[in-house]
């Protein structure tokens, strides 16, 4: 089968692969970059744990063609902390045990940092359909909700 | 002789009985005591069942002790999510 | 031998902080590896071929084309794997039978359930296996099929297995039957019971089979060499268990197989039982390469669980003033293509909240043309408790009594005793009423189309095989090895808060870490929600093992009999009253002489762990009903839960409130659908809806601690308990908003519309 040579930056770095037509930016993610903190919960865009963001816009990295991320930057959860410095959300979540299983996690957090950075202010009812797409069976989303408020709040410097 | 109380399940083999004494020693006794009373009992019955020996709860304990004067309740054993 | 350590109340230091998890900073980065994340050099990809009918006979498989296509390094089919006779076998602890477990993994005879596996291709591309399938010809011979569980119940149903009589009945069978078993339980005499009632309720309930929804799929890798071992990497919530099962699928012996546990997205009973473990193995070892297996979620909703669908009828009798004198209940649960449903822990758990002199339960384990059903979070529990709260609910509605009045006065308290056997021990399930009837969000006032909802779950809670080691470390750090999965609750910190504290050091000084299977001796599965209780009862004991070598050993180096040596807030130092005095010495001082005074110092522990605690909980649900959409919404939830002791609070709410959100879904929106030609019309997130975060509220969590007797620190376990009363409380809560009593779940918008015109219809008549 004929691969396609890509170029792209993933989380700020110039990364090329070659891929197959088919192959979605998830599979080239995890296979080819072997980035696996993005997982696969359906393939169908149902669940959002493979969220990263592709020009700064939230996607489904099972619903993109990994060929369609030719010249685009894309960020993942490998991309979020700065050296040692976590980013906010991901220490609220662990101050907040807002994950258990953690495989949602990572695509929680980029979705949240999405939403944070389009609504600094979110209420309650904000995040909770702000999240809306993502599956979490482990916490009830209790204390996802918690750390996200809390993580704007912070953010904001309130 | 130590009581013994069988659940309700185990009628059907046992020929409506649900209480027997019996003297045994420990768990592993009173199964093989059991097995010899009830021919009907399946052969693997043990396999599923849990004991109360004197209101303490015990799965898998073969060789928890009996006493004499032991109320032992036998139940299915439970697993869990 | 068992185990039991009985509760001691101590001043505690660890126990009952928050501590950060273990695992936390490799979960929010994206290190933490999963079943799908493990890869070999030169590994191949394994696609299982699977039925698209419900049920047919499978008259020949040919897998030449497949086999002749380049990049196809292996197929199975049911010829790979030995038959298995048909007799109940412990392996891992489980018993079960592997006559249906072998056919399960890979169909014989008869495909039984659309999605069960009939052969499997191993291939250098995924692209190539898929391929690979299509040219696998399978000469099916389509049977008729039965998915409803009173359908299959009739004489005149299609029978799933020709050589299965129901069991536990006299006399004995004289035709097959979907009815595996027959289980009854009987206390009291419960007609002279309903004879002696003022008011007798009788309802019919129906439940959909749901799923556990873990969001990470199923996923393994196998390697066998040519030596005859294997490696399986795999995501499970045992892996000795797994390994049993392995072994004696595959035939091989048990030493011969390392498992090693991956990080597990979830389970909730759904990874308790092996699916496409043995056949990556079994590819491997044709294929002479490692084999990955990660099922899609197609798949994981087709072939693998899911609990029970289920009908039950509950009648019970109750005097005036509310005392219930009666309970009788008939459960029909199905239990998939095998035989095996939850429903003997459903049937001993029905009323035993309550205490009821006359009491009778007969209950079916029925199969039917669906997936084996699995474990799920309290097998059983909620179905019936869905009926039997229901029925509480509308007698003191009838009454007049407050609903958790009423169920006050009915409670099971220490020493009740029950209809299937023992006498309850030391339980809470009145102060978790208290504690809900104190709730400020028992008072909140409803506005129109609003109602609230109380009910109650009972779990027994379980002990059982576990072991783990505890190894001190030359600067007196520990490394404590586990042979509980950490199942995502958070297990692994709590341990090590348990043996931090018995240790009388800091939590950040224990690092927790699973085993793989050769590292310890056997574990049960994480199942039951034994993991805190029997895990902890285990790090209890390793750390008394290690303090006990630490004493002597700080006797030897500071030459005092050890008879004059204590253990107290991490340190070796003089007992109260001796004549012997010494500098005491620390964990650490120890440890770091410990290789030239007589080797390392370990601890630890192999036990049974019995005296598991039964938990109890009491829910408050508000909901609003739109009554032109029939759409139910979720205002406010609380529950209050007797967990014996919270070793990390936030971990023990993060289960309370899991559960109580699975809960929610079961009872308003998840449900297989199947179609005439019995094949699973949703097999996606998309179809299935579990809820998201905009469908639910905050669930306010109240920890009550009625310590268990028999656990050092009063743990009961606290998992499962959650799950169980949300389908009751939200069914009254509807109840209470629109007057309507609906016996049918999930409450989803067409069902509670159609309830609501049907109301309507039937008031204009």
């Amino acid at each position: 089968m004929t691969r396609h040579h890509v170029s792209a930056t993933v989380n700020g770095d110039a990364v090329e692969f070659l891929c197959e037509t088919q192959q979605t930016l998830l599979d080239v993610l995890r296979n080819e970059l072997r980035l696996t903190g993005t997982k696969e919960g359906c393939a169908t865009g149902d669940c959002g744990a493979c969220s990263v963001t592709v020009d700064g816009r939230l996607v489904c990295s099972c619903l993109m063609l990994g060929v369609e991320a030719e010249g685009k930057s894309i960020r993942t959860i490998e991309g979020m902390a700065q050296g040692e410095n976590l980013h906010v959300l991901q220490r609220k979540f662990l101050e907040h045990a807002a994950l258990q299983c953690g495989v949602c996690t990572p695509g929680f957090l980029m979705s949240a940092r999405s939403l944070l950075e389009n609504n600094p202010n979110p209420t309650e009812s904000e995040v909770r359909y702000g999240l809306a797409g993502n599956l979490c069976r482990c916490t009830g989303y209790h204390k996802i909700v918690e750390a996200v408020l809390d993580a704007a709040r912070e953010m904001r410097g309130a | 002789m130590a009581r013994i109380v069988l659940s309700g399940n185990l009628a059907a083999v046992t020929g409506g009985e649900t209480e027997i004494a019996l003297e045994v020693g420990n768990v592993r006794q009173l199964f093989q005591a059991l097995a010899e009373h009830y021919p009907g009992l399946p052969e693997n019955f043990a396999e599923d069942l849990a004991v109360a020996i004197d209101g303490e709860i015990y799965q898998d304990a073969l060789l928890e002790p009996i006493r004499n004067d032991s109320e032992v309740i036998l139940f299915p054993k439970i697993a869990g999510g | 031998m068992s185990t039991t350590i009985k509760y001691e109340p101590r001043e505690l230091k660890v126990v009952g902080t928050r501590p950060i998890r273990h695992d936390g900073v490799d979960k929010v980065t994206g290190r933490a590896r999963y079943g799908a994340d493990f890869d070999l050099p030169g590994q191949l990809i394994g696609k299982v071929l699977r039925s698209p009918h419900a049920h047919a006979r499978i008259r020949s498989i040919d897998v030449s084309a497949a086999l002749a296509l380049p990049g196809v390094k292996a197929v199975v089919t049911r010829d790979d794997f030995a038959e298995m006779p048909e007799e109940y076998a412990a392996a891992g602890e489980i018993v079960v039978n592997f006559y249906d477990v072998t056919r399960n993994v890979m169909a014989r005879e008869k495909a039984l359930y659309d999605g069960h596996a009939v052969a499997a291709v191993a291939a250098t591309s995924e692209a190539i296996a898929k391929q690979a399938l299509k040219l696998i010809k399978v000469d099916y011979e389509v049977l008729p099929h039965v998915i409803d569980v009173l359908e299959a119940m009739k004489p005149d149903a299609p029978v799933l297995h020709e050589h299965q009589y129901t069991q536990l009945v006299t006399p004995k069978p004289d035709k097959p039957s979907n009815v595996a078993k027959r289980l009854e339980f009987k206390r009291g005499d419960v007609e002279a019971g309903f004879r002696q009632a003022d008011l007798v309720v009788e309802r019919e309930f129906n439940t959909k089979p749901v799923h556990q929804g873990y969001i990470e799929p199923q996923a393994c890798l196998a390697s066998y060499s040519e030596d005859g071992q294997a490696d399986l990497w795999t995501s499970t919530q045992g892996h000795f268990v797994f390994r049993a099962q392995c072994a004696k699928l595959l035939q091989m012996e048990v030493s011969k197989i390392r498992v090693m546990p991956t990080e597990i997205g979830g389970g909730f009973g759904g990874k308790n039982t092996v699916y496409c473990e043995p056949v990556a193995i079994a590819l491997s070892r044709k294929a002479h390469r490692p084999v990955k297996i990660v099922m899609t979620r197609d798949e994981v909703f087709r072939a693998t669980g899911p609990t029970s669908g289920a009908n039950v009828r509950v009648k019970m009798g109750c005097t005036r003033d509310g005392r219930i004198i009666a309970a009788e209940a008939v459960l029909n649960y199905q239990a998939g293509a095998f035989a095996g449903s939850s429903v003997s822990p459903a049937s001993m758990s029905a009323f035993t909240r309550y205490d009821v002199d006359h009491v009778h339960v007969v209950a079916h384990d029925v199969t039917v043309n669906r997936p084996k059903v699995a474990a799920y979070r309290a097998p059983g529990a909620p179905i019936v408790a869905f009926g039997v709260e229901s029925v509480i609910d509308e007698m003191a509605k009838k009454l007049g009594i407050d609903p958790i009045d009423f169920r006050l006065k009915n409670a099971a308290r220490e020493g009740t005793q029950s209809y299937y056997g023992p006498k309850l021990g030391s339980i809470g399930f009145i102060e978790t009423l208290q504690a809900a009837k104190a709730h400020p969000n028992y008072r909140v006032p409803l506005g129109p189309n609003q109602g609230r909802g109380v009910a109650t779950g009972f779990w027994f809670n379980a002990g059982n095989e576990t072991s783990c080691a505890l190894n001190i470390n030359e600067d007196g750090t520990v490394s404590l090895v586990l042979g509980v999965v950490d199942v995502a609750g958070g297990l692994r910190t709590a341990l090590a808060m348990i043996v931090a504290e018995e240790l009388g050091i800091d939590v950040d000084k224990v690092r927790p870490s699973h085993s793989d299977t050769t590292e310890l001796g056997f574990n049960f599965v994480t199942a039951g929600s034994r993991g805190t209780f029997a895990g902890g009862m285990a790090c209890v004991v390793a750390a008394r093992d290690a303090i006990e070598k630490l004493r002597q050993r700080a006797a030897k180096i500071r030459e005092v009999p050890v008879d004059a040596v204590e253990w107290k807030d991490g340190r070796a130092q003089p007992i109260q009253g001796s004549a012997h005095r010494f500098a005491p010495m620390t964990l650490a001082e120890i440890a770091k002489v410990a290789g030239k005074t007589g080797g390392t110092i370990a601890g630890h522990a192999e036990i049974n762990a019995q005296g598991a605690g039964p938990g109890f909980a009491t829910q408050i649900v508000d909901v609003e009903v739109d009554r032109e959409t029939g759409l139910v919404k979720v205002l406010r939830y609380t529950i209050a839960q007797d967990v014996g002791k919270a070793i990390h609070p936030a971990y023990v709410e993060g289960q309370l409130q899991g559960g109580v959100v699975q809960g929610i879904g079961w009872a308003l929106n998840e449900e297989y659908v199947y179609g005439k030609d019995g094949r699973l019309q949703n097999p996606g997130f998309l179809d299935y809806r579990v809820p998201v975060a905009s469908d639910v509220p905050f669930v306010d969590a109240v920890i009550v601690e009625v310590p268990n007797p028999n656990h050092p620190y009063g743990v009961r376990g606290c998992g499962e308990v959650s799950i169980i009363a949300p389908m009751a409380a939200i069914a009254n809560a509807v109840e209470s908003a629109i007057g309507i009593r609906i016996c049918e779940q999930p409450l989803s918008p067409p069902r509670v519309l159609a309830a609501i015109e049907e109301a309507a219809a039937t008031r204009k008549a």
